[in-house]
């Protein structure tokens, strides 16, 4: 068998000093699934990016085909065959997808109009051959997330590419949408194409890869292929130490209701019902997970309890007092801590210092502040404090948030919040975007405020997430809470993913 | 029957309309074609400005329709491409880089009338040209709609072309799907390997075409002179226009259309007992009203978009 893609000893330095390939060399065969694995920053994106044209590296040579190349933008890589699916979909919402999909290749008649039938007949025929399900005349926007991802790929297909890159793919996918796209690829590989799957899940690289190469550090640390190695090594590998998977045990000492959530409805200013009637409650010393797929009312769910909106019936009760209403402060005082789900968004200002940042939410109270002014001895010894417990790695207290990476930005927040002595701690997706690395420490801060009696509602879209962490289980759909679990130990994503996609429901 | 009633039902008042919407249709499908692009161009006003000035000079100087309707155009598109410099290539904001023009349009426009005419106001000591009526023998039959539609500019008929034109660019061509493209998502118009900066001064150049007839037409047709700021605003009562319409062929053509029947109105006004300061600041209220709505609207589009 010949390599596809040849990539020997690949540097690639970016302008801010950053090295995220450090002599990287690999090889890819014909005809099969190759994953490349790593934690975010190992260097695989840069990888990809090198292979599909969009950046430059300074040093090394591939060879595609067997042929020397030198990629100056994706263009050139479409050329050769490569083709990529975006993590972050490059299709136009407002356009259709057969829009979509000729745009940048489309025929023509008499050299200025559209030829949308020759068009039409070339996808038809690419429709049949790789048996790929799309609404041709739907628009972009009025498509679930699956089927956006599969006319990705479809339009990568119908550019003759028989190299395809992934990035990612499975981020945005339910379990049983993730199976659907499996089999699609799988499909692919025996109809000929060759495709390079980007991913840090586990599970997932297991479920579908012929062969694993794990990068760290932006080093090709090995390859091998999947029979060889079992999900621990790969996260052992990944990471560079030994890391846990594991469920965390269960809470010793579950107490009082702190929250309680009462028929809580919210219509939005489009008059849609995003929540309808929502009831629960969360205990002190508990992990109450919400599973669901990502815009079924989470995001606004944790929004009224955290005060940036105020419902439209119904309440919210901390300590059996009513605080819906009240504003965000109010509610701080009465110890709940929010982790936002848009860490840059809502999380953290940043262009501001770090320690402005850990500072946010108590520089008003004394010692930070007195009669007005900020005390910064005090100040800067308690960031010092902060950093160091909490294992954020920063050059200095004095460094704009946003010099950090995704992973330290996010121990930013869950340092601020979870070191003001909370009470009820409302998680959203406090481990999505970072690595396993950071993940592994995010989770055990949440664990152990959980067994200093904290009561903590944890929403996430990441099953893995939930199950490793929840005492208890509910899921949303379309702003209901449609079934709940209080044995979550026997739990596996498979049975939580009829329910989030709406499929089933329970009593 | 009242008698300014009766006004308004004629079939003078619908020709008046069309007469008085042609100059927002072309400034219209300009703003609509960059507004495609993603490029929010208020500098139609300098255009349509510079264009009727350089169609009445052209046309004083060589007695040649042909010739001043295209050095006319060549001045429109010029102004388009230095808008097209300045924010794409300089990378400068549009809005700030559209204003400039616009009063670099109006001012150079009186410096060169002054120069060339000696007046600061109006050209009317050059001896230029306008375009021709035209005169359907077909239509004359039809009572009602050869009032309406007969006998108007051959610039208005052109303007109703450049609707269909727009729509045949925008809907049937490679261009118009990629100007569309690009203005929704350029990442991932550029990943397919369109030239994101390129197509959008297409679209930029294509407004000042438009842009460029819709001056010709005020200074060439609706009235025989250029006159100092002649414009009055047009160019961003288009954007109004436009935005009614959602940038589509023929929204923005009955969002011009709208604002012609209001100019219209205020025509017919003229002659009631009314202080005709009130009657000229109608359309501007009509525009303010329109535009919040739109505003309105489209913030709260957004919003959705972000939930």
């Amino acid at each position: 068998m010949d390599a596809q893609i040849s990539v020997r000893d690949i540097v690639k330095v970016y302008p801010n000093g950053v090295v995220a390939n450090k002599k990287v060399s690999l090889d890819i065969q014909e005809k099969t699934i190759h994953a490349i694995v790593g934690e975010n920053g190992a260097g695989k994106t840069t990888l990809t990016k090198i292979l599909f044209g969009l950046e430059l590296p300074q040093e090394g040579e591939i060879f595609v085909k067997g042929k020397k190349v030198h990629f100056r933008s994706p263009i050139d890589a479409i050329k050769m065959g490569i083709g990529m699916v975006h993590q972050h979909f490059m299709l136009a919402e407002n356009l259709t997808v057969f829009e979509n999909l000729i745009l940048g290749i489309e025929p023509t008649k008499f050299k200025i109009f559209l030829d949308k039938k020759t068009a039409k007949e070339k996808i038809l025929k690419y429709i049949e051959k790789y048996k790929i399900d799309i609404p041709l005349e739907k628009k972009i926007k009025e498509l679930p997330i699956g089927v956006k991802q599969r006319v990705e790929i479809f339009k990568a297909l119908l550019r003759d590419v028989d190299i395809l890159i992934l990035d990612e793919p499975t981020a945005v996918l339910t379990p049983q949408e993730a199976e659907v796209l499996f089999e699609s690829l799988r499909e692919l590989k025996n109809q000929g194409e060759t495709i390079i799957f980007i991913s840090h899940k586990l599970k997932e690289i297991k479920a579908i890869a012929d062969v694993i190469t794990i990068m760290r550090d932006g080093r090709v640390i090995s390859t091998n292929s999947n029979e060889e190695l079992t999900q621990h090594d790969i996260a052992r590998l990944m990471v560079g130490r030994e890391v846990s998977f594991e469920r965390v045990e269960e809470p010793k000492e579950i107490g009082k209701v702190v929250l309680t959530v009462k028929n809580l409805t919210y219509t939005n200013s489009e008059r849609i019902k995003v929540l309808k009637n929502i009831n629960f409650e969360v205990r002190e010393g508990e992990i109450v997970g919400i599973a669901g797929v990502e815009g079924n009312g989470q995001t606004e769910l944790v929004e009224l309890i955290t005060g940036l909106k105020t419902p439209t019936e119904g309440e919210i009760r901390l300590f059996d007092e009513n605080i819906s209403g009240k504003s965000v402060r109010e509610i701080r005082t009465r110890g709940l801590v929010h982790i936002p789900e848009d860490r840059m968004k809502n999380g953290v200002a940043e262009k501001a210092k770090l320690k402005e940042n850990l500072i946010s939410d108590r520089y008003y109270k004394p010692p930070f502040s007195n009669k007005g002014a900020l005390n910064y001895n005090y100040i800067d010894s308690e960031a010092n404090r902060l950093v160091k417990d909490f294992n954020i790695i920063t050059q200095s207290i004095e460094n704009p948030v946003s010099s950090l990476s995704g992973g330290n930005i996010q121990k930013v927040i869950v340092t601020r919040e979870l070191s003001s002595n909370p009470k009820v701690i409302i998680a959203s997706q406090p481990a999505r975007g970072i690595d396993v690395g950071s993940e592994e420490l995010v989770h055990n801060f949440i664990k152990e405020a959980r067994d200093k009696k904290c009561a903590v509602l944890l929403v996430s879209a990441d099953l893995d997430e939930i199950l490793k962490l929840s005492t208890r289980v509910l899921v949303i759909y379309n702003g209901e809470i449609v079934k709940s679990f209080n044995e979550v130990s026997t739990l596996r994503a498979e049975d939580l993913g009829p329910y989030m996609l709406g499929v089933k429901r329970g009593d | 029957m009242d008698p300014f009633l009766k006004s308004i039902l004629s079939t003078s008042f619908l020709f008046s309309v069309l007469r008085v919407a042609t100059p927002i249709i072309f400034p219209a499908l300009g703003v609509a074609i960059s507004a495609l692009s993603g490029s929010v161009n208020i500098a139609l006003e300098g255009i349509m400005l510079v264009s009727a000035f350089t169609g009445v000079v052209v046309s004083a100087y060589t007695q040649n329709l042909w010739i001043s309707l295209f050095s006319a155009i060549l001045a429109g598109v010029f102004i388009a491409l230095l808008l097209g410099y300045f924010s794409l290539k300089l990378k400068a904001d549009i809005i700030l880089a559209a204003i400039a023009l616009n009063l670099f349009s109006s001012s150079i426009t009186v410096f060169l009338l002054y120069i060339i005419a000696h007046d600061k106001g109006v050209s009317s000591s050059l001896k230029s040209l306008v375009f021709p009526s035209v005169k359907f023998a077909f239509l004359e039959k039809i009572p009602i709609l050869s009032g309406i539609f007969n006998n108007q500019n051959i610039l208005v008929y052109i303007a109703f072309l450049s609707v269909f034109v727009y729509y045949l660019i925008v809907f049937h061509t490679p261009l118009g799907l990629k100007i569309r493209a690009v203005g929704q998502n350029p990442e991932a118009a550029s990943s397919v390997g369109v030239d994101v900066v390129k197509i959008k001064l297409y679209a930029l150049i294509l407004s000042g075409v438009f842009g460029a007839l819709g001056g010709v037409y005020l200074s060439m047709g609706y009235v025989s002179w250029f006159g100092r700021d002649m414009t009055a605003g047009r160019g961003f009562i288009a954007i109004a226009a436009s935005s009614i319409g959602g940038n589509l062929p023929l929204g923005t053509f009955f969002g011009s259309f709208l604002f012609g029947v209001v100019y219209a109105l205020t025509n017919f006004l003229a002659p009631l007992n009314i202080p005709s300061e009130i009657i000229q600041v109608i359309p501007y209220i009509v525009t303010i009203i329109v535009l919040t709505f739109y505003s309105a609207r489209v913030s709260k589009e957004k919003e959705v978009g972000e939930e």
